[in-house]
């Protein structure tokens, strides 16, 4: 009876996480046991577990749960995200399992299923802690078994290329396009650079026909399907490696009312030609203040971004209307002639507070206004 | 948007004395308030009776009234003080109900006060259950199916549509669900509903589907006047629905639902501040989820700041009191910064990277005919609080918190009890929610029934009973080690067991060693805590304000060094742990003046407490706080990290003078008076000594280990006799004794309760008067803050008896003796801080009943009367200042009086005794100050609830010795206009006294008897004495407890009585009550 928790293998502590600076913190390994690169950062979420790992914006990251307790209830009580998982490994402190004769699955299971690793038993806390002062780091999960030494390890993870100009995007853009819904009186196209699944039941919530087309689609493709409007999408990674989309939403920029999240946002940021930069360790939680310029409400945000438009690049017929209190950076854009707004944070939640909803029927607000054959630039009244 | 400027005056009501269901999370809260309502310019006009508050000292508002809260008071009052505004949402539902009251007599409307924080109209659509009912199926939410009743028939009714038993009542309008209660059947519906309408101050009961066995959420959310809002802490009670949440363990943030369950529950929450129109301030929204199909119904939401809030506060490191009084002045929840991080604002929502476990703490012990199974209506009177990196850890230190006895989640003695249990019995007491439930699961884990079947016995969520069943199986673990030598070797071991939260008690139990063994080898291999800090943000942003918990982790945060304190020695200063009977908010005043005058005198405070609703909790109280267990192994972790030059462990009561001595043998600096000192007072032979060399006279003892030696003592001199163990607070097990058969009883129970220790037996001086003396010396010079006379005769617990500065009775010469022995057995004692001394006089003699030097539980009320902050000159004296350095040198006289006055928790166990005895039961204490003794007195009586009507029928009922006493104050009631009851005996007498009386029966003798009369409505007041030592009779004890239950003012002694008919004489001769706040007293204080 006692094998079931596993105390020795616990204790023991054998498996590591190595930051390409040199700190290591240990340990024990679950999920899928194979060692693999990726870029450390922390998420202060509450709950939400198989949101986060099924959110492709995490592609290539290690994400560190800052929550004491994590897998408290079962994997699958919650929806996914998208059709896999595509981090490259977690970070938890205290793992918990659920109670599998009553058809529970575990976040050790479902890892497994997906074949991803993990590490539990770590001092999150510390390493969080490290983070924020150290910034987000390349990092090395050994979890394997295997002997390996720290020095190694850290190697390794100094020799990766990191997140920093690649193109992670492309990897989890789904090649094939689909129809979300079929249903609804506006026809909207959604560029998938990672797309979160609330994001197309939100949209389809405000009585749209959702396509979604994969991230190599080109101007002429998204206009053939002679779309009401378009939204795009959050995703992982770098923006500034991704020009040829940035040159699809300037193209798209007044032809079609757009609405961004996320890397969206930055995309469209680009496209008017902002520049867009990282944060030291970003910003990821469900609990971040947004100060809606327009109302002066705030909106308690979910959030999960590396990057950040720079302000001061900003052309003059771009206004800032949405702004983080905790570090005053940009969380949304308008544009104050063409129909075209982004948020950098995730109005659909999942996981996290349901206070932006609101957001979505600005955009079709906006739709309808474009059509009506106003700029659609106009006032937008908040839902 | 700024603060109003349209106010100046702000009129803040606190909640009034300790109760069950009202601890002491109001002070609080209150001074959250006053602070920074003051810091913002206000002048702050604060009212309370409770003078054990940090609230109401005289530096803490502009005025300070200690006056009852009832309305016609604060009518005066306000009268005098002209308030611009009431904040009525920080004193608990005392002030709320209150502030309706003031504003339904239109009071509030007279004299333009405007009610902040929370309009009539919302607290009326919160508090109404029709109003709520309508509000919250406007916006869409499930209730439970239920209807409302203001008689029997109308609930009878009700019950039928509903059709399924069990049924849940609750009272409307009244404090932690009094007079509530559960239905399984006609006649306990019949009960309950009649004792609900009572307790009811709108005579309504709420009758409705039982959700038994639910989850049990709570949602701590604030809101501003632009409709911002945030939730600051999520709750789950481990213990379902079926539990008061009072009552409940319970654990932050939510761990058993995902992401969606929570954000829809977050959503409605919302919602039901909007839709109740709580326009700024923090509330609690109450939810239950059935487990199987997830159907959430909302239970309740209190439009203000509540017990669940200072947890909240205390959980996160999110001021609510603090920001609710800011919001309530116009301010916006992105205008205020959060102070932990002071870079972001207050509008966000706290991320927790720990664990927070909260248990409530008990004392059926006080009360052995109180039904101790745990109900919807609140029993506890305290709780402890713990935070840990997981949820095993925080448990198990939240257990050990609660200075029970248990060192943890099982591994210790007193968990072999329920070893001893067979299985039918360990089933039934799984099944039945009590104090010490959690440990009876560990006994059933230990006996692997698995979480299954006892989540069917239960319903406790899954998630704990894996993690409890986890921890009771780990005790094997931890065995296979062989012995403590070996587990020393197996280092990763040994760190396990602690990241587990095993305490050194727990570990030491399972190897046969003492706590400082464990110790030893532990440090000894290098094995101590990490200390991480509550943040509010998991790490995301740097804290500013050191606020700390320990763990077992691999790093830790580094020891703070505030800029600026280099050079400062730290001082450490223990509080007093969980509330109970006994030991409750007095201490933690004194522990808090400690830490403002250090701070003040230029130390580092280090602040080590448990106990979630105190002040000395807050982390702006001192330099650094760790919310930690006060036990050995925890107070040395943080000592030796902070390198303290020094703790203080006079001022947190009992719990940390116990751990005085092993403090110092572990290598502690105790500062004032030393541990040897301490303990040499509670040593007899060494007392007995002293008392004859100062030579004062004690009332002739012996001290017994068990049955036989008590006879022998008892033979030589003589009944009655007061028996009680030594080394307990609070009159523990402490009994009068007239006779052999109760004598072999009590020192059976009294050897069970001290532990070993002996058991003290004095001859009991009878219808002696008793007196307190709280003072202070330097190690030199000793000064007498005051002598408290009590009202009631020596043998009723001092903690209990009403009690008056200056004395009514004694004569100069008298008073003079007190003062020069207070000086004596300071000097004797060699103590440096504070003393309090119990004397008694009999026959103008005076007898030593006992000395500590320590804080007393009389030292905020003394300082109050005297306007002397004794508990700070005391700590300046402990770190070497003399009394003449301080200026504090001579005797305060004061030229008006001052009564203290017991409150007591019987409404809450129906069917125990009143009777007031040497074992402690009062929860709180109130004060009054008049420059009438009789009007102080009536006061006081006004304010602890005991309300004697001006006029109307009294029932009278004494004992033999009394009757002649009471024949002149009768006499004056009669004058005054009362019509009197008595039963045949008294009738008889009072009638050869010229006194007319109506007769009724004694209860068992027939009727009409008093119950009829109580039932009637045609006694307004009871007046009853009964026999010293003889067990109550059955007819009394139903008699007082029904007056208790149906709000009857009931007095028992006679020395009450003639201080009530005093009063009351001249409160007919005066017309009215004068009010007048303490800042103006203590100006007529010569010094």
């Amino acid at each position: 009876m006692t094998d079931k928790f596993n105390w020795k293998a616990k204790r023991e502590k054998k498996a590591f996480l190595a930051l390409a600076d040199g700190a290591v913190f240990h340990g024990y390994a679950f999920g899928e046991a194979t060692d693999t690169v990726g870029e450390a950062v922390f998420n202060t979420g509450m709950a939400g577990y198989k949101q986060i790992l099924t959110d492709p914006s995490y592609a290539g990251q290690f994400v560190v749960f800052t929550t004491a307790e994590v897998g408290a209830y079962a994997a699958n009580l919650e929806k996914s995200e998208s059709r896999d998982v595509f981090l490259n490994g977690i970070v938890v402190n205290s793992l918990d399992d659920v109670s599998k004769e009553i058809g529970e699955e575990s976040l050790h299971d479902y890892m497994l299923a997906h074949k991803k690793p993990g590490i539990a038993g770590v001092d999150t806390r510390a390493l969080t802690i490290h983070l924020r002062d150290h910034g987000a780091q390349k990092s090395y999960l050994h979890v394997d078994g295997t002997e390996m030494s720290e020095a190694d390890a850290i190697k390794k993870a100094q020799e990766w290329e990191g997140l920093d100009g690649q193109d992670y995007a492309s990897k989890v853009s789904d090649p094939n396009g689909y129809e979300f819904s079929t249903e609804g009186d506006l026809n909207v196209v959604a560029l998938d650079f990672g797309i979160k699944t609330n994001i197309l039941r939100n949209l389809a919530a405000q009585n749209m026909k959702v396509t979604v087309l994969p991230i190599n689609a080109t101007f002429e493709q998204v206009m053939a399907k002679k779309p009401d409007g378009v939204f795009l999408s959050n995703g992982p990674a770098d923006p500034n490696s991704l020009p040829q989309v940035a040159a699809v939403v300037k193209q798209l920029l007044g032809k079609v009312p757009l609405m961004g999240i996320c890397l969206g946002n930055q995309l469209l940021g680009l496209a008017l030609g902002a520049k867009v930069s990282k944060l030291k360790f970003g910003h990821h939680g469900c609990n971040h203040p947004v100060k809606n310029l327009k109302t002066g409400a705030v909106e308690i945000t979910s959030q999960n971004h590396n990057y950040a438009i720079e302000e001061a690049s900003l052309p003059t017929n771009v206004e800032v209307t949405h702004i983080n209190l905790n570090d005053n950076t940009v969380e949304g854009i308008r544009h104050k002639e063409l129909p075209a707004f982004s948020v950098q944070y995730h109005p659909e939640s999942a996981p996290g507070p349901n206070d932006s909803y609101y957001l979505f029927g600005e955009f079709r607000q906006m739709i309808l206004d474009f059509k009506a054959g106003k700029n659609g630039a106009a006032e937008v009244k908040n839902g | 948007m700024p603060k109003r400027t349209d106010i100046k005056k702000i009129m803040l009501i606190g909640s009034g004395p300790i109760v069950i269901g009202q601890g002491c999370e109001f002070d609080y809260s209150g001074v959250q308030a006053c602070k920074v309502l003051r810091r913002e310019g206000y002048e702050v006009v604060l009212v309370n009776s409770n003078p054990a508050t940090i609230m109401t000292e005289p530096e803490m508002a502009d005025r300070t009234y200690i006056e009852p809260l009832s309305v016609d008071i604060l009518h005066e009052i306000i009268r005098r003080e002209r308030p611009d505004a009431l904040l009525p949402t920080l004193g608990g539902q005392t002030a709320l109900n209150l502030a309706m009251e003031l504003n339904e007599r239109g009071i509030l409307d007279r004299y333009q006060v405007e009610l902040i924080g929370a309009k009539a109209e919302s607290i009326q659509r919160a508090e109404d259950r029709h109003l709520f009912k309508e509000a919250m199926l406007k916006i869409g939410l499930d209730l439970p199916r239920s209807g409302s009743a203001h008689s029997m028939s109308e609930a009878t009714a009700i019950a039928h549509t509903i059709g399924s038993w069990p049924l849940i009542i609750r009272p409307g309008f009244t404090l932690g669900g009094t007079g509530g209660g559960i239905a399984h059947n006609e006649e306990e519906f019949e009960t309950i509903v009649n004792r609900g309408l009572d307790a009811s101050l709108n005579n309504e009961v709420l009758i409705e589907e039982s959700l038994l066995g639910w989850k049990e959420f709570e949602m701590e959310v604030m809101r501003d006047k632009k409709g911002n809002a945030v939730i600051v802490c999520s709750i789950e009670n481990l213990d379902p629905m079926g539990v008061h949440t009072g009552d409940s363990i319970t654990v932050a943030p939510i761990q058993s639902l995902d992401d969606r369950a929570y954000q829809a529950m977050r959503d409605d929450s919302l919602k039901v501040m909007e839709a109740i129109g709580v326009e700024t301030g923090g509330s609690n929204v109450q939810w239950a989820i059935e487990p199987k199909t997830g159907r959430r119904i909302i239970i309740e939401m209190n439009p203000r700041v509540s017990r669940s809030s200072a947890l909240a506060s205390k959980a996160t490191g999110f001021p609510i009191a603090k920001i609710a009084a800011l919001l309530a002045v116009g301010y916006t929840l992105d205008e205020l910064r959060n102070d932990i991080t002071q870079t972001t604002p207050s509008c966000f929502e706290p991320a927790l990277d720990y664990v927070v476990v909260k248990v409530p703490r008990f004392t059926f012990e006080k009360f052995p005919k109180a039904d101790s199974t745990l109900g919807t209506q609140m029993k506890s009177v305290g709780e402890a609080m713990a935070i840990g990196t997981n949820f095993k850890q925080a448990m198990q230190k939240a257990l050990r918190s609660l200075e029970t006895g248990f060192g943890g989640f099982g591994a210790c003695a007193k968990c072999e009890k329920f070893a001893a249990y067979d299985d039918e019995t360990l089933a039934k007491e799984v099944a039945r929610p009590s104090a010490e439930r959690i440990f009876v699961l560990h006994e059933a884990l230990r006996r692997k029934w698995g979480v299954e079947k006892l989540y069917e016995i239960t319903k406790i969520d899954r998630y704990f009973l894996r993690h409890l069943e986890e921890l009771a199986l780990y005790e094997d673990e931890i065995l296979s080690a062989g012995s403590l030598e070996n587990l020393a070797k197996d280092l990763p071991l040994f760190r396990q067991a602690k990241e587990l939260g095993y305490s050194d008690i727990q570990i030491g139990y399972l190897f046969h060693k003492t706590p400082e063994e464990v110790m030893a080898v532990r440090k000894q291999i290098g094995l101590i805590p990490s200390y991480y800090s509550v943040d509010t943000c998991a790490g995301e942003f740097e804290a500013i304000t050191p606020y700390y918990y320990s763990c077992y982790a691999e790093n830790s945060e580094p020891v703070r060094e505030i800029p600026g304190h280099g050079h400062k020695k730290r001082i450490m200063v223990l509080g007093g742990g969980p509330n109970r009977i006994g030991q409750g908010i007095e201490f933690d005043y004194c522990c808090c003046h400690a830490a403002f005058t250090l701070r003040h005198e230029g130390y580092e405070v280090i602040m080590v407490n448990s106990n979630p609703e105190t002040v000395s909790t807050d982390y702006d109280t001192s330099d650094k706080l760790y919310f930690e267990p006060l036990t050995l192994e925890d107070v040395m972790g943080i000592y030796e990290r902070e390198k303290c030059a020094g703790v203080i462990v006079q001022f947190g009561g009992q719990t940390p003078l116990n751990l005085a001595m092993r403090l110092k043998k572990a290598g502690a600096n105790v500062v004032g008076t030393s541990p040897e000192d301490i303990d040499l007072a509670e040593d007899r032979d060494f007392f007995k000594q002293l008392v004859d060399k100062v030579g004062i006279k004690q009332a002739e003892s012996g001290i017994a280990h068990n049955v036989e030696e008590a006879l022998a003592i008892v033979e030589k001199i003589g009944y009655p006799v007061l028996v009680r163990p030594s080394f307990v607070l609070g009159g523990r097990g402490m009994v009068i004794v007239y006779k052999e058969k109760y004598l072999r009883k009590f020192v059976e129970e009294a050897a069970a309760i001290g532990e070993g220790k002996p058991i003290l037996i004095d001859r009991f001086l009878e219808d002696a008067t008793e007196l307190d003396v709280d003072c202070i010396s330097d190690g030199k010079h000793t000064v007498v803050g005051a002598i408290m006379e009590h009202v009631e005769p020596a043998g009723i617990h001092s903690g209990d008896s009403a009690s008056v500065i200056p004395p009514m009775t004694l004569s100069k010469e008298i008073q003079d003796k007190v003062r020069a022995y207070a000086k004596e057995f300071a000097k004797e004692l060699h103590v440096c801080g504070l003393m309090n001394m119990q004397l008694a006089v009999k026959d103008g003699e005076l007898y030593m009943i006992e000395v500590n030097p320590r804080a007393s539980r009389t030292v905020p009320f003394v300082s109050k009367s005297i306007g002397v902050p004794l508990a700070s000159y005391a700590s300046r004296c402990m770190l070497g200042e003399t009394l003449e350095q301080i200026g504090f040198t001579e005797e305060v006289h004061v030229p008006y009086v001052s009564v203290k006055e017991a409150v007591f928790p019987f409404v809450k166990f129906p069917g125990v005794d009143i009777t007031l005895s040497p074992e402690m039961k009062s929860t709180g204490e109130v004060m009054s100050i008049d420059r009438d003794r009789g009007l102080a007195y009536l006061k006081s009586q006004l304010a602890s609830g005991n309300k004697v009507p001006s006029q109307g029928n009294i029932f009278v009922s004494l004992k033999d010795e009394d009757k002649q006493k009471a024949v002149p104050l009768i006499k004056r009631l009669v004058d005054m206009g009362y019509q009197i009851y008595a039963t045949r005996g008294t009738s008889t007498m009072l009638y050869n006294e010229g006194i007319k009386t109506r007769a009724v029966f004694r209860i068992s003798r027939g009727r009409p008897n008093l119950l009829d009369l109580i039932h009637d409505k045609e006694v307004q007041w009871i007046v009853n004495t009964t026999e010293n030592g003889a067990e109550a009779m059955v007819d009394e004890i139903q008699m007082r407890s029904k007056a208790v239950v149906s709000g009857i003012p009931i007095t028992t002694t006679i020395a009450a009585l003639t201080s009530t008919v005093e009063g009351l004489m001249d409160k007919h001769d005066f017309g009215r009550f004068e009010v007048c706040s303490l800042q103006e007293y203590h100006r007529h204080v010569k010094k």
